[in-house]
């Protein structure tokens, strides 16, 4: 998959315009480089097998499935619930606001939870996947 | 010519050009900067996280959202409501399954995230396929809708002069400007959507005294003039004006909430910032945004049918021209223009945006690896046929959009994109870096089963068809469970040990960042 040809002519990026510098010799820079480029980048596999990434991605798992499943079926609830519960919906919970307004406006401030949780426990994932990285002798994001 | 300009006309013309222009200038410092594969389909990737998460949401307000939102809450009250809930639900998707391992495994279209592990030249072309017909059906929408609330504004600008100003104004943003000038278009967009809304939905709130209450009570009794000439009053909080089948609105549901993670114009964004972590950010920061948008949508939406009720809106402009409408009685003839102005951005940000996704995919996917096999054969050629595509799909949507005229339905068009997306892209993103035994064939029959099965269902709906065969507005219910039928029959009949072998290595990818793409240093 490798190019027989070492001359490299993508373009410098962020060269003042893609007319002037256009081909360079050498290495591509990481920005440049394919998939195919990079599959030797790093063992996969033994990144893929290790336990403490094994165990991150269970952990993720053990996350992301539940809270998508719980925003899936949170959500249709509300067009369930409007569809073919109209009567329970139509009751008044504060002055004219009914049961199917404040069951829509919760779905805002669900969304907004769930996002700012996420994002919080995630960050904790970040630091074991540099740890991870730094383990393998690898930069990571 | 002459333009027949009314005061209010040439004060939103004026503010109108002042965006344009101030646009204009940003494009042409973008431009001196966009040189290079990485800088133009990508902004160098140095866009930052709560500027992506305003461009984000500047690239998804679209004129269905500001314009047809308003107007529909203010037609059918409780039931517009439901489209906002849908499209900001719709994040946690993207959120939760797709920003990062995106943003890890790909580089500028969401075919780099299937090209991984599958043979390249067929998902490439299969996904680039699906990749434009979702932005034109999305960018045609918003063409029609720029041309009806142009030709509405400014009495002597025709439908079709409206509509090919805009196309080309889009055009030039993004043959010289690329994705840098284009994210820029989108955060000024957004940060005057939000400042007019909140200043409009302040208005309505001073009708009554900021008694939330007393609002509330405003809409329990609209009347309209009926069909025959009675009054008709209706609780406007009632669930079930609009929908009277509760699928409709399990499937509108469905299309929204997973087509969203599914529109290439959304998933190319996560592309333009450093790593998966601002990915992550920006996608926090959109949904701030876009929550409160949608709330708003509560005050203008209701506050339209409360104050101006529709048949007042019926006779000025129509549906579509209730958020501006509402912004002429509460703030006179200058906060009009504004509103006016706002949503002409709107619709040239969310254009722009779309003519990217769709010319990145052309370049990126079709030309550079289906037909050139991954390499460039002269320097620099990839950026140069982005740029032609994007002329080409903005003359080609300018000339649909001409032909198609002012009377075709515009959230038709917008639910149907998100019906495409959630069908036909959705089920093999979702597989490709979830499934490891997933291959070529199911990426490419899952691709064109949801391709195929949303629009041909939309064709039999009952928008298009006397005597529907298929019973729901929205294909979703039925084509979202097709694509992904399409995708698991696909891979079972087929084996490609390639592709599960290099499973550990998008899993390595997509959850630790290694290997992805930096931003570019300067």
């Amino acid at each position: 998959m490798s190019s027989p040809e070492r001359r490299d002519l993508t373009p410098e990026s962020a060269a003042p315009t893609d007319i002037a510098p256009l081909g360079r010799d050498g290495a591509k820079p990481s920005h440049e480089q394919t998939a195919a480029d990079e599959a030797r980048l790093a063992d996969w596999d033994a990144i893929a097998t290790d336990s403490d990434f094994q165990s991150l991605v269970r952990e993720k798992a053990v996350f992301i499935v539940p809270a998508t499943i719980f925003f899936i079926v949170f959500y249709f609830a509300l067009p369930i619930g409007v569809g073919w519960f109209p009567g329970l919906m139509e009751t008044k919970i504060a002055g004219d606001v009914n049961l199917a307004y404040a069951f829509a406006l919760s779905q805002f401030f669900m969304a907004w939870a769930l996002a700012l949780v996420y994002a919080a426990v995630a960050t904790g994932w970040d630091r074991r996947a540099a740890a991870l990285l730094a383990k393998f002798g690898k930069e990571g994001q | 010519m002459i333009l027949a300009v009314g005061e209010s006309g040439q004060t939103a013309l004026w503010m109108f050009l002042a965006f344009v222009a101030a646009t204009l200038v940003i494009t042409y410092f973008s431009a001196r900067k966009s040189a290079g594969a990485s800088a133009y389909f990508a902004a160098g990737r140095r866009i930052t996280g709560w500027q992506n998460g305003l461009a984000v949401a500047g690239d998804y307000m679209s004129a269905a959202s500001f314009l047809g939102i308003a107007g529909m809450i203010a037609f059918n009250g409780y039931d517009g409501f439901m489209y906002s809930v849908g499209f900001l639900v719709a994040y946690l998707t993207v959120l939760l399954v797709v920003a990062e391992p995106l943003r890890n495994a790909g580089k500028y279209t969401m075919a780099d995230v299937l090209a991984y592990r599958l043979r390249p030249r067929p998902v490439r072309a299969v996904a680039s396929l699906s990749t434009l017909t979702v932005s034109v059906f999305y960018m045609i929408a918003q063409m029609v809708g720029a041309g009806v609330l142009v030709r509405q504004l400014i009495s002597g600008v025709s439908y079709e002069l409206a509509v090919i100003g805009v196309g080309v104004l889009m055009v030039v943003y993004v043959v010289f400007g690329g994705m840098l000038a284009t994210t820029w278009v989108q955060i000024i967009k957004a940060i005057l959507l939000m400042s007019g809304s909140i200043f409009l939905s302040v208005l309505v709130l001073n009708r009554f005294d900021f008694d939330i209450g007393r609002f509330f009570s405003s809409l329990t009794a609209i009347s309209q003039t009926g069909p025959n000439g009675e009054t008709i009053t209706r609780n406007f909080l009632t669930p079930g004006l609009l929908f009277k089948n509760p699928w409709d609105q399990i499937s509108l549901g469905m299309a929204l909430v997973l087509g969203t993670a599914g529109l290439p114009h959304i998933l190319i964004r996560f592309y333009t910032v450093p790593d998966a972590k601002t990915a992550r950010a920006s996608v926090v920061w959109a949904m701030l945004i876009i929550g409160l948008f949608y709330i708003m949508t509560t005050f203008f939406g209701f506050g339209a049918a409360s104050l101006l009720g529709p048949d007042y809106i019926k006779t000025h402009g129509g549906t579509n021209m209730a958020a501006p409408e509402l912004a002429r009685v509460l703030g006179g003839e200058v906060f009009f223009a504004f509103i006016s102005a706002v949503a002409f951005a709107t619709i040239l940000a969310v254009v722009a945006g779309l003519t990217i996704s769709a010319s990145t995919s052309f370049a990126h996917d079709f030309f550079t690896n289906v037909l050139h096999h991954g390499k460039e054969h002269r320097p620099g050629e990839e950026v140069r046929v982005a740029r032609i595509t994007a002329f080409v799909v903005g003359a080609a949507s300018i000339a649909i959009a001409i032909v198609l005229g002012p009377s075709v339905n515009v959230a038709f068009l917008v639910g149907l994109a998100f019906a495409v997306a959630a069908s036909a892209n959705l089920p093999v993103i979702v597989f490709s870096i979830f499934w490891k035994r997933f291959n070529t064939a199911g990426a490419v029959t899952g691709l064109l089963t949801g391709l195929v099965a949303s629009i041909a269902l939309i064709l039999v709906s009952p928008d298009f068809m006397a005597h529907p065969l298929f019973p729901l507005k929205n294909p979703a219910l039925l084509s979202i469970p097709i694509g992904f039928l399409g995708a698991v029959l696909g891979t079972l009949l087929s084996r490609e040990p390639q592709s599960e072998a290099r499973f550990n290595e998008l899993t390595v990818r997509a959850n630790t960042g290694l290997g992805a793409e930096k931003a570019s240093p300067h």
